[in-house]
């Protein structure tokens, strides 16, 4: 089995073509290389290289102790974690499904956001969670939801999602870095995607980032929606429309200044999540602005997951209740009147 | 404890320790009732053999968790109970500057690294302190110290398994004082030796009489040691009572008639006092002395906590995040 550092040598700082799934490889070998401080630890994140093959090689080269196995216990273990980055570690843990971190909702909601606090800052909580969340795998209604914003409500945690291959490397190299706890979102639907990465890069904490300009309506959305956001900005740019298109990439803390100067712009906003609408980092980007004076041309739109439905396993109705592209060209049409 | 001279020296300090957990409890009572203090608390007189016997066992670089029962822990890891009393009633000179309040009195530079409000999270945490050690190749051992109730929640079982699979130096401490809140053991938990939970890990369970300050040192130190040589965790049940009820709006009308005054007949203090005059290393009456010196010493650090200013919001942001 060889290492990604084998497969694709790379100077820090020059550009590579990496998958989604290499980069955030690159992103846990770079970040334990540097820091002997830094371990990977969750369920069979060893073996064969992780359930989706992201950890491949990091056994062999930083042994079983820094890619520690774990039983199956959630709670238990992130708990494990926490104990650890208190005593000068930096773990990084992988929820093999985003659909798991409920099982650990005392350490995400009662302990990794509030450990620093009610110490009076004594500690800092250095902790990574990497979710593998979202749909399209087929894999049922328990293991394909995205959980990126269920965790939105806690003053002391990180939440950050990735959209793309450099994205995926260098957000994970901020999250690893991050003092603070952070829950990092990657989706399994992106695994196989590739994108320029650089090496060494480490992404800016709190920054949304504008990937098309366009002053007619602004599109903002995360993790898969992103790409479907960009390829529905073509069609329409075919259509005399120009999309200003958003990954908003952290949702603690959220960067609303930047899409206020966009909505400012096109006055005009469509919202793309893989998740129900309420509660949900859409609801409060558009309350937000709303709250904070933005003049709407015509009313934010939004695409979301049904607010009344599990995600089904069956391929077609999994592909259905998922926005998709033309439903992100149909609103954003609606919302510019042409 | 071979020298002979160093454990005369401790146990006379350990007495004026237990003494000083005793009557600061009984100080926050007070405090409760004249509003200074607010909220709720979870007081641990009849329990401080278990706390300051275990921390004795600690060693400089050994780290322990608590619980929202902790001010016996807090204070036998060398909190000032003024710094104490300011936490308690939310005052800037706390230990987590007001912010945190009774059931978190944190101490990291004395190797408190954390008291838990949620029943059964102090255990995994420890543990993760522990394992780092291990990596860290640093001799030390992380203890934590919880409830018989906590013996009935996940993270205990969770935490039990990843410290044995993994023969973390972790020694967990259940102070069974048998209840959980205000629930009898008996009808949570189906067996009356809690240690024999430790038997499914394949890791010693031993049973220790709480009340004896002695035993529970001894019994402690030799989990710690042996933890520190590679030996992996112990669970140790300290045997021992609360007098008070769970919580403040408590009364613990729920115990049967004479237990509370059958425990009080084996009160640690007392029970540590004895021997101390048997083995002539106090007089008989100096145990009044000590108390109305402590006494003194707890109202001093209660009055000057009072003049600590509330925090401001501006000086708490900081502890949220870290830069």
């Amino acid at each position: 089995m060889s290492t990604l550092t084998e497969r694709a040598p790379a100077e820090a700082g020059t550009e590579i073509e990496l998958t989604y799934r290499d980069a955030i490889n690159a992103a846990l070998d770079d970040a334990m290389a540097e820091d002997d401080a830094v371990l990977l630890m969750g369920e069979d994140v060893s073996a064969e290289g992780g359930v989706f093959k992201t950890n491949t090689g990091l056994i062999e080269k930083y042994g079983p102790e820094r890619v520690r196995n774990t039983p199956i216990c959630e709670n238990g273990f992130l708990g494990v974690a926490l104990g650890m980055s208190l005593v000068g570690l930096r773990p990084v843990v992988e929820f093999m499904f985003a659909d798991f971190l409920p099982t650990a909702g005392d350490a995400i909601v009662n302990q990794l956001p509030k450990y620093r606090y009610m110490s009076g800052g004594q500690t800092a909580v250095p902790v990574t969670i990497r979710s593998i969340s979202g749909a399209t795998g087929r894999f049922g209604t328990q293991h394909s939801a995205t959980g990126e914003s269920w965790f939105m409500h806690l003053p002391g945690l990180r939440v950050v999602t990735a959209s793309s291959a450099g994205s995926a490397y260098s957000l994970l190299r901020a999250a690893i870095n991050d003092p603070n706890p952070v829950l990092f979102f990657e989706h399994k639907g992106l695994y196989g995607r590739k994108g320029p990465v650089r090496r060494g890069e480490i992404g800016e904490v709190g920054t949304a980032a504008v990937l098309r300009q366009g002053s007619d309506v602004t599109i903002v959305a995360t993790l898969l929606m992103v790409e479907r956001a960009l390829a529905a900005a073509d069609q329409l740019a075919a259509a005399g429309i120009e999309a200003e298109v958003i990954d908003l990439r952290w949702l603690r803390p959220l960067d609303l200044p930047t899409v206020r100067t966009s909505v400012e712009k096109t006055g005009r906003l469509v919202v793309v999540e893989e998740q129900v609408h309420a509660a949900g980092w859409g609801a409060t980007v558009i309350s937000e602005l709303t709250i904070g004076g933005v003049r709407w041309a015509t009313t934010p739109r939004r695409l979301s997951l049904p607010d009344d439905l599990p995600i089904p396993y069956t391929p077609s109705l999994e592909d259905e209740v998922l926005p998709s592209i033309e439903g992100i060209v149909e609103a954003a049409r609606a919302s510019v009147g042409r | 404890m071979t020298d002979p001279s160093t454990q005369t020296d401790q146990r006379l300090d350990w007495y004026r320790t237990m003494v000083r957990i005793r009557l600061f409890e009984e100080k926050v009572q007070e405090l409760f009732m004249s509003g200074q203090i607010q909220g709720t608390t979870h007081l641990c007189q009849g329990q401080e053999a278990v706390s300051v016997g275990a921390i004795a066992a600690m060693r400089p670089g050994d780290v322990q968790t608590n619980t929202y029962r902790g001010h016996g822990e807090a204070l036998a890891l060398g909190m000032e109970p003024e710094t104490a009393f300011a936490e308690l009633m939310g005052r800037s000179a706390g230990g987590s500057g007001g912010v945190g309040g009774s059931m978190h009195l944190i101490d990291f530079s004395k190797g408190n690294i954390g008291a838990n409000a949620i029943v059964g999270a102090g255990l995994p945490i420890a543990v993760g302190a522990a394992v780092a050690f291990q990596m860290q190749r640093k001799p030390n051992v992380a203890l934590t110290f919880f409830g018989d109730g906590a013996t009935n929640i996940g993270t205990f079982h969770e935490a039990m398994n990843m410290a044995a699979i993994w023969k973390a130096p972790v020694v967990f401490i259940i102070t069974n004082n048998l209840y959980g809140e205000y629930s009898p053991m008996r009808t949570t938990t189906p067996l009356d030796d809690l240690a024999r939970r430790a038997d499914p890990y394949g890791f010693p369970g031993i049973i220790v009489d709480g009340q004896d300050i002695a035993t529970v040192h001894a019994a402690t130190t030799e989990a710690v040691e042996r933890a520190r040589d590679g030996g992996g965790p112990t669970l140790l049940e300290m045997k021992t009572y609360r007098y008070r009820g769970h919580s403040r709006s408590d009364p613990a009308k729920y115990r049967p008639d004479g237990e509370l005054e059958a425990w009080k007949a084996r009160d640690p203090i007392e029970l540590l006092g004895k021997t101390l005059v048997a083995d002539g290393l106090i007089g008989p009456n100096d145990d009044v002395e000590i108390r109305s010196e402590t006494q003194a010493e707890i109202d001093a650090a209660a009055e000057r906590a009072v003049t600590s200013p509330f925090p401001t919001l501006e000086e708490t942001r900081p502890y949220v995040y870290a830069d």
